[in-house]
């Protein structure tokens, strides 16, 4: 049954992956982002990851998907045009993606042999009680900077992207 | 132990989803596509620090994901207004006609 579900939401996320950078039409991309984030989000919650798997959904797939949309619509971004690649990095390109995947693969396989196995259930620290004591009393510093840090990203998007005042 | 999947799928997963995004990143003029293929490397390490999170039973992974959340967020709206403006001052999206600070 993990078996199942890990390949299923797996091929999900990678068939996804490549429509990302495939498709010449941004909203296309973006829509192809959110199945990548949507199996993500199950891939979690196998890994026992509850409360990520609910921030993934609702602040990636919900919140930053939509901005995205937004502005994407905003500009009226059309399909961008083909010409203008390096004859390099299209002769080189994808020969390079696969060595690095294989070099990776192979490091991974040697690190980890088949005997670490992922069930789904055999760990219970994901919940939201636990990510939250751990965030408010181990991480209570960075969580209060990160707070300073969103508050610069408000004022920084408003100061950038308003109108000018005569 | 017999249904089960090996911890290395996700990790080779997690590294599938980051070559694509690498990919993206380097191949796309679009820079509203670039902006999401960064997404795509950022929630391909998400999944790494999940999976390494579930192999050491520890939740500090979880933190680090979540703090990776927050930062992609104030990210995307910063970001996405610098597009904005880009495309007030220039009437175009493609990275290589947005080239006057090299050199």
């Amino acid at each position: 049954m993990d078996v199942i579900l890990f390949l299923t939401f797996a091929v999900i996320a990678v068939v996804c992956g490549i429509n990302v950078v495939v498709q010449t039409h941004p909203i296309s991309s973006a829509l192809s982002l959110i199945g990548v984030m949507g199996s993500l989000a199950v891939l979690y919650l196998l890994l026992g990851a509850e409360f990520i798997a609910m921030a993934q959904v609702i602040v990636y797939a919900g919140a930053i998907m939509v901005l995205f949309i937004f502005v994407i619509m905003l500009l009226n971004a059309g399909a961008e045009s083909k010409r203008g690649r390096s004859f390099v990095a299209q002769l080189l390109g994808f020969p390079l993606l696969i060595a690095f995947l294989a070099l990776a693969s192979y490091f991974i396989q040697r690190l980890y042999p088949d005997t670490a196995m992922v069930q789904f259930g055999a760990f219970h620290g994901g919940t939201a009680q636990n990510v939250g004591r751990a965030l408010f009393t181990q991480y209570l510093l960075p969580f209060e900077v990160t707070s300073v840090l969103i508050l610069i990203a408000i004022v920084g998007a408003i100061v950038l992207a308003r109108k000018e005042l005569e | 132990m017999t249904n089960g999947v090996p911890l290395s799928w996700y990790l080779i997963l997690s590294a599938v989803l980051f070559a694509l995004g690498v990919a993206g990143f380097l191949f796309r003029k679009n820079i509203i596509t670039v902006f999401m293929s960064i997404e795509l490397m950022l929630n391909a390490v998400n999944l790494s620090f999940v999976a390494f999170s579930y192999q050491l039973r520890q939740v500090n992974g979880h933190i680090f994901t979540f703090f990776v959340m927050v930062v992609a967020a104030a990210e995307a709206a910063v970001g996405l207004a610098i597009i904005l403006t880009v495309f007030k001052n220039r009437q175009t999206l493609n990275v290589d006609e947005v080239s006057s600070m090299k050199y």
